[in-house]
């Protein structure tokens, strides 16, 4: 009972937000606004609000977008963090301790110190306006910790397995490519899992560097597109704060323990 | 890409080929940190640097020739009233939710970290608010801060515990409690994630011998747990505290920094004064004040882990 009770409570707390976003979003207009039923409930359930999302909004192409974003910025990230990863933890090299300390410190720059230069960058780049100014700009985000994450798990790997390949004559990149990658592949899932997430939800960057509607992301498409003026139109405005949560929450409900693993294990290990 | 054999010596006249360049360590890693280095200079490193030349010039929408200013708009910053409400919202922001999110977060570690059935699912859902993307969770918070329409309100109202609502978003220190609240429910999953893996690294042993010696759980908790968990609570801390400094969508979302900048964070702060005034260089030193801070976390955090390391 002093186990089940607090679980629940909190458990309650935690999850209202969603029932609460999904009862909105089936809700209609009318019921919507009517102070004296029970809002806790839905009496005339409607998919007007997903219907109205779809069709008469730019959603499917913000999902597009950030679905064409996260994917390629995940993979640049994934492909620079297993490179310098390994190399942080296994090669031994003048300037390793600064190099691995620079990547750590990136991991705690947040956006919002630099989000205004590089704003100025992305337009002296051209890239202002375009998917590639989000792709190029959302690694920064995800290398420092792919790489921190990959390096414990490369240092997790025994050696010796990799020396035995090189004293067959194997070459470094083939042992790594070979021996090791296949080893860190758990390691490897975590951080495409955590990339991907991290970039489906960044918010400041894309909210700075677009403005035209077919360009938006998810995130800021609804916050910045489903109020017109001070009209509020709750009822799309939850079916595309729930509809745009899916992906990242399905994504995550079938890699918990890599989330899980990827999460904890900076704090854990230290 | 391979030599035959391993560490073949490169005797003069004889050009090495890449394989066996690429076997040299020192070489190699250089190759393999390169495409990480480019895209943190270039993103990182380069804007930095452009950022202290913004500071100091005086770029906004309507200069044509930008000059330099020195250390006016930090300066400008300082005197002016919305930058010192800034300062304090940040302050008394960061420093409720991190202390409520690590005693929430502790608690409910505690509860996670004992044997229960559905245990799996239950810690899947508590991670809910945190991977969700923070601005659509915002939405679903605006809504239940509506003025009119609040939930909360309908149940203040309709128990009985007071005739009128709350103005959630719409007065200053009850803004200031709503993005509090909003930033608590996102918050505390990571930190009894986080803290949970720590408990789940202390030793039974430990704490059934201290049991068998007559320590109570009380005492078991305060004397073995929290000393064992001590790094890894150091470490969640000062995340938290970098990440709710810079925050950025929930106060967007909610108050846009609003009513009367009482919820102004930096972030929000200096978006409004670069991107809708247009006063960029101004913008860029806003932003720059978060700076000073980011270094004492990230010094405390190395400090630290070179000395739990040796």
């Amino acid at each position: 009972m002093t186990l089940y009770l607090p679980l629940s409570l909190t458990s309650i707390l935690l999850l209202f937000p969603f029932y609460w976003m999904f009862i909105t979003s089936v809700k209609t207009n009318s019921e919507l606004i009517d102070l004296n039923g029970l809002p806790f409930w839905v009496f005339q359930p409607t998919l007007d609000h997903y219907k109205y999302l779809l069709a008469e909004t730019g959603f499917l192409r913000w999902t597009l977008n950030t679905l064409t974003i996260s994917v390629v910025a995940t993979a640049i990230s994934l492909v620079c963090s297993v490179l310098a990863g390994y190399a942080l933890a296994r090669l031994r090299f003048r300037g390793a301790g600064a190099i691995g300390a620079a990547i750590f410190i990136t991991y705690l720059v947040p956006q919002t110190l630099l989000f205004l230069p590089l704003l100025e960058v992305v337009r002296q780049l051209g890239l202002s306006n375009s998917l590639w100014s989000m792709i190029l700009t959302y690694p920064t985000i995800l290398i420092p910790f792919g790489t921190w994450l990959l390096m414990g798990y490369f240092r997790s790997i025994p050696r010796e397995l990799e020396e035995a390949a090189l004293i067959d004559g194997a070459s470094r990149l083939r042992a790594m490519t070979q021996i090791v990658l296949p080893l860190a592949l758990p390691g490897i899932l975590s951080a495409a899992i955590f990339a991907f997430t991290l970039s489906w939800n960044e918010f400041i960057y894309a909210l700075v560097f677009t403005n035209s509607t077919d360009i938006k992301t998810i995130p800021v498409g609804v916050v910045t597109e489903l109020v017109k003026g001070d009209v509020y139109f709750w009822g799309s405005l939850m079916a595309g704060a729930l509809l745009g949560s899916v992906p990242v929450a399905l994504i995550y409900s079938f890699f918990v323990e890599n989330y899980v693993g990827g999460l904890t294990a900076g704090a854990v290990k230290g | 890409m391979r030599a035959e054999t391993h560490e073949r010596p490169v005797t003069a006249g004889q050009l090495p080929t890449i394989g066996e360049l690429l076997d040299r360590q020192g070489l190699l890693a250089y190759v393999l940190l390169s495409p990480a280095l480019l895209i943190l200079i270039a993103f990182i490193g380069w804007p930095f640097i452009t950022s202290l030349w913004l500071a100091m010039t005086d770029q906004s929408v309507s200069t044509s020739v930008v000059r330099f200013v020195g250390l006016n708009n930090f300066t400008d910053a300082l005197k002016s009233q919305i930058f010192q409400q800034t300062v304090r919202n940040t302050f008394v922001y960061t420093g409720v939710t991190v202390v409520f999110k690590l005693v929430f977060g502790v608690g409910l570690a505690v509860l996670m970290n004992q044997s229960f059935r559905l245990k799996n699912i239950a810690r899947a859902a508590l991670l809910l608010p945190w991977i969700v993307p923070t601005a659509l969770s915002a939405i679903a918070w605006l809504w239940l801060f509506d003025g009119t329409f609040s939930v909360f309100n309908w149940v203040i109202v309709r128990s009985g515990i007071a005739d009128r609502g709350i103005n959630w978003l719409g007065e200053g220190t009850w803004a200031m409690a709503a993005i509090i609240i909003a930033n608590i429910w996102r918050g505390t999953p990571f930190f009894a994630i986080s803290i949970l893996a720590g408990l789940q690294t202390v030793d039974r042993e430990l704490l059934d011998a201290a049991a068998v010696d007559g320590a109570s759980p009380w005492q078991r908790f305060w004397r073995i747990t929290i000393p064992l968990i001590r790094p890894v609570l150091l470490i969640v801390l000062l995340f938290s505290t970098v990440w709710t400094i810079s925050d950025f969508q929930l106060v967007y979302v909610l108050t846009r920094g609003g009513p009367a900048n009482s919820t102004h964070l930096f972030g929000t702060l200096a978006y409004d004064v670069a991107v809708r005034a247009g006063q960029l260089s101004q913008g860029a030193a806003i932003s720059l004040y978060m700076f000073p801070v980011l270094i004492v976390c990230v010094v405390a955090l190395l400090v630290y882990l070179r000395r739990s390391s040796t």
